[in-house]
C-alpha cells in the first residue's frame, strides 16, 4: 500500500469509530535522544498519523513552541540522518503512519534524491514541509510518489478558492487545513474563531473534491477538537503535545482525551 | 509555473555564461518562477503565496506608471538628497597609485543607501493598501530608513533586531525609536540578523493581508529580491553617469561590499552590460575561513533554502545554517541574495573576502585621508579596492561608498580603541 493510502485508512478506521482522526506532531530527539523511540511508541498508542519533526535552525513558519523544542534537539545532535536511522527500526513496529514534517534544507543538504529514497527505506509514509509552495513542489511530489511515498499540501484562511481546489488536487494522504494565517502554537480559539474556523473548513471540505482534511495549528483542548470534529476528518496537535511532554503528562492519555467522544 | 527538483547546480556549458548574462540584461530573470537561472524563487509558507503574488503584481504595475515613477523621483531627489555626489578620492588614490571615486551614499538621508529601497517600498506599501509595515535590521540602517519613510508616509512601524545588534549599534536603536518606529529586539537563534529576518517572516505570517514586510535587502522570496534590486539600481545608473561625465570614461574596477547584497546589485547593474567594468563584491571575511568565523556565502557556501530564496548558503553538511561572525552587523548573514548567486555562477562579478582587520585598516585609512567616516560595510569594498589597486597600478577605481561609520562608534570603541586625548588607534 501506498503511503497516501495507509493514511487514508487509517484516517477512514477512525471515522469509522465516530471520532476524528488524530494526526499528532513531535519533534524527532526532543527533550533528548533516547526518549525518541518511548515518545514515539506513546504516540502511536493513541494517534493514527504521526509527524515527525525535522528540526531545523530557522523555523519560520514556528511559534515559540516548536522553535524551543527544535533548538534543544539540535541541541541534542539530532539530524535527518540520524532521524532515519532511529524510524529504520521504530516505523515497521508502528501502527500509525509515520509522516516526515521538515522544512525544505534539511531534505536538500544530503542531496533529495537520495534522502527520498533513505526515507521510503526507513519507513516513511510521505512528507509535510512548510516552505514547499504548490508552484515548487511537482518535482518533490513526483520523486517521492515513485517510492509510493506523499506529499501532503496545506491550505489557509486566506487562500483563494481556486487554489484550495488546486491543492486539494495536488495533496495526497489529506488535506492539512491550517486554522489560522499564522504560526504555530497560537492559543485555544476564542468562541468567535470556533465559528469563522467552522466555517473556513466547511468552506475548505466543499472545495477538496474529496480529500481528507484535517485540521492544525493551535489545537490544544478536547473542548476545541468537538468543535472542529463536524468539520473535518481529523485534527493535527503539534505544540500542545510537546508542552505536554515537556511538562512530563502521559502522553498517550493526553493524546486519547484529546479526541475521546465521551 | 512549475519548476523542476533542486539540486545543485550544473556547471556551465561552454558559451553559457555568456548566454545567460544577455538574458539577465534582457530582462528574461527573474522569470516567473522568480529564478536567476538556477537560484531565487519562493519558498514560503501558503499564507504568504497571496502576499507575494499580490506584490509581484502590484511592483510590476507601479514600475510602469509613471505617476509612481514620478513620485519616487521627487521624493528621491527632495527627501533623500539624490543624485548623491561622486567623489574624488586624492588621498587614497596618491596612497594606493590608482585613482580612485567614490560613490557618495552616505551622503544619502539616513546615511546609506537603505533608504532608496525603503522609501520606495513604502510607497509600494501605499499601493498594496497595507495599514503597517514591518522591517527587519542588522546594522540598524535599514531600520532607522524603514523608520523615516513610515513616518514620511503615516505608515506605523516595527523593526526587529536581534539582541546583539541592538547593543552593538545602539546608536541607530535610538533613532529609530525617534522616528516612531517600535523596536523588538529578538532574543532567539543567533540574535543578529538572521533571526530578526525569521521573526519579521513570522509576523508577516501572522498577518499577511494587512502588514507589508519592507524587506532591507535583495534576499528573500521572488519579488523581493527583485524590488530590491530595482529601486537600488539608483546607484549604478547615477554611478556611471557620473563617471562619463566627470572622466569621460568608466572605471576599469567597481567594488561593493556583499552583506543581503542590496546595494551591491544596485550599484552593479549599472555595470554590467559593460563587459570591460570588472566587478567586485566584498563578502565579510571576519577572523578567517574557519567555520563560523566569516559571513562570507559566495566564498565558502553551498548552495540551499533560507528565508524563501534558493541561494548560496552557510550551513553544516546537515542543512543547518551556521552562526556568522563580522565586525560590521550589516554583512554578518549566512545566506546571499540570489542574483549574487546567479552572478557568481556565470562569474561576471568576482566575490572575495576580506578580514575584519582588513576593514578596519581601510576604515582608518579613508577617515585620515579623505576626511570621510565610513560605515564598517562599505569598508570591506575600500579594503578590496586597495588589494586590487596593489596589483593593478593605475587602474581607474569605483567604490560603493553605501554608508556612513556613525552607528558603528560603540564597534570602533571596542575594536580599534583611541588611546586617549590626541591618541591613537
Ligand atoms: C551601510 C551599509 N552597507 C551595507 C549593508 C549591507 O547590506 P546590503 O548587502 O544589502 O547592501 C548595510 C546593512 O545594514 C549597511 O548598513
Amino acid at each position: 500500500m501506498s503511503g497516501g493510502a495507509r493514511i487514508r485508512a487509517a484516517i477512514e478506521s477512525a471515522r469509522a469509530n465516530r471520532r476524528p482522526a488524530l494526526v499528532a506532531y513531535l519533534t524527532a530527539g526532543f527533550p533528548r535522544l533516547d526518549q525518541f523511540g518511548p515518545l514515539l511508541r506513546a504516540t502511536d498508542a493513541a494517534a493514527d498519523v504521526i509527524e515527525v519533526g525535522v528540526p531545523f535552525s530557522d523555523p519560520m513558519a514556528d511559534g515559540a513552541t516548536i522553535q524551543r523544542s527544535s533548538r534543544v534537539a539540535l541541541e541534542q545532535g539530532v539530524t535527518l540522518r540520524w532521524i532515519l536511522d532511529a524510524l529504520g527500526g521504530l516505523a515497521p513496529h508502528a501502527r500509525a503512519p509515520i509522516l516526515l514534517m521538515s522544512y525544505l534544507n534539511p531534505l536538500l543538504a544530503g542531496g533529495l534524491t537520495e534522502t527520498i529514497r533513505r526515507a521510503a527505506a526507513a519507513g516513511v509514509a510521505g512528507f509535510i514541509i512548510p516552505d514547499l509552495p504548490l508552484e515548487e513542489s511537482p518535482g518533490l511530489r513526483e520523486l517521492a510518489r515513485s517510492h509510493g511515498m506523499a506529499l501532503v499540501q496545506m491550505v489557509t484562511p486566506v487562500t483563494p478558492d481556486e487554489r484550495i481546489r488546486a491543492l486539494a488536487a495536488a495533496t495526497d494522504g489529506f488535506l492539512y487545513a491550517v486554522t489560522v494565517a499564522g504560526i504555530t502554537g497560537g492559543s485555544a480559539a476564542s468562541p468567535g474563531e470556533e465559528q469563522r474556523i467552522g466555517a473556513y473548513l466547511d468552506r475548505v471540505r466543499s472545495l477538496s473534491g474529496g480529500a481528507m482534511t484535517c485540521a492544525g495549528f493551535g489545537v490544544r483542548s478536547r473542548a476545541q477538537v468537538r468543535a472542529l470534529a463536524p468539520h473535518a476528518d481529523g485534527v493535527i496537535v503539534g505544540s500542545a503535545l510537546i508542552e505536554a511532554i515537556e511538562n512530563k503528562q502521559n502522553i498517550t492519555n493526553f493524546l486519547t482525551e484529546l479526541v475521546s467522544t465521551t | 509555473m512549475t519548476t523542476t527538483i533542486l539540486g545543485p547546480p550544473d556547471r556551465l556549458a561552454p558559451g553559457q555564461a555568456a548566454t545567460e548574462l544577455a538574458r539577465l540584461l534582457a530582462g528574461d530573470y527573474p522569470d516567473a518562477a522568480g529564478r536567476f537561472g538556477p537560484f531565487g524563487g519562493r519558498f514560503v509558507p501558503e499564507t504568504l503565496m497571496g502576499a507575494v503574488t499580490r506584490l509581484d503584481r502590484v511592483a510590476r504595475a507601479a514600475f510602469a506608471d509613471p505617476a509612481f515613477r514620478a513620485e519616487l523621483d521627487r521624493e528621491s531627489r527632495d527627501w533623500i538628497g539624490r543624485p548623491t555626489p561622486l567623489c574624488y578620492a586624492a588621498g587614497l588614490s596618491r596612497a594606493w597609485g590608482a585613482p580612485v571615486w567614490l560613490k557618495r551614499e552616505d551622503l544619502a538621508h539616513t546615511g546609506a543607501h537603505k533608504i532608496n529601497n525603503a522609501l520606495g517600498q513604502a510607497l509600494l506599501a501605499r499601493r498594496l493598501g497595507a495599514t503597517r509595515i514591518v522591517a527587519e535590521t542588522g546594522a540598524g540602517q535599514h531600520g532607522v530608513a524603514t523608520a523615516a519613510a513610515c513616518a514620511r508616509l503615516g505608515f506605523p512601524c516595527r523593526v526587529y533586531m536581534g539582541s546583539i545588534d541592538v547593543e552593538r549599534q545602539a546608536p541607530n536603536v535610538d533613532r529609530m525609536l525617534r522616528l516612531g518606529a517600535e523596536v523588538v529586539p529578538v532574543e532567539t537563534g543567533d540574535r543578529t540578523l538572521r533571526a530578526a529576518i525569521d521573526e519579521a517572516l513570522r509576523h508577516w505570517v501572522s498577518d499577511p493581508l494587512e502588514t507589508h514586510y519592507l524587506l532591507g535587502s535583495a534576499v528573500g522570496p521572488h519579488p523581493f529580491p527583485w524590488i530590491v534590486r530595482e529601486f537600488q539600481s539608483v546607484i549604478g545608473r547615477e554611478s556611471r553617469a557620473q563617471m562619463i561625465e566627470r572622466t569621460g570614461r568608466l572605471p576599469d574596477a567597481a567594488f561593493a561590499c556583499v552583506g543581503g547584497g542590496s546595494n551591491a546589485i544596485g550599484f552593479f547593474h549599472g555595470f554590467l552590460a559593460d563587459p570591460r567594468v570588472a566587478l567586485f563584491g566584498l563578502e565579510a571575511g571576519g577572523r578567517g575561513p574557519g567555520l563560523g568565523e566569516h559571513s562570507a556565502t559566495l566564498s565558502h557556501g553551498r548552495p540551499g533554502v533560507l528565508h524563501g530564496t534558493y541561494s548560496m548558503l552557510l550551513q553544516d553538511s546537515d542543512g543547518q545554517v551556521i552562526e556568522t561572525h563580522s565586525v560590521c552587523a550589516g554583512l554578518d548573514y549566512p545566506g546571499v541574495g540570489p542574483e549574487h548567486s546567479f552572478l557568481n555562477w556565470i562569474g561576471r562579478v568576482r566575490y572575495e573576502a576580506v578580514t575584519d582587520r582588513e576593514a578596519l585598516d581601510a576604515h582608518a585609512e579613508c577617515c585620515a585621508r579623505e576626511g570621510i567616516l565610513p560605515a564598517l560595510e562599505p569598508s570591506h569594498a575600500l579594503a578590496g579596492a586597495r588589494r586590487f589597486a596593489s596589483a593593478n597600478p593605475g587602474a581607474v577605481l569605483l567604490v560603493n561608498l553605501c554608508g556612513r561609520g556613525d552607528k558603528d562608534m560603540p564597534i570602533l570603541a571596542r575594536e580599534a580603541p583611541m588611546t586617549g586625548p590626541g591618541g591613537r588607534p
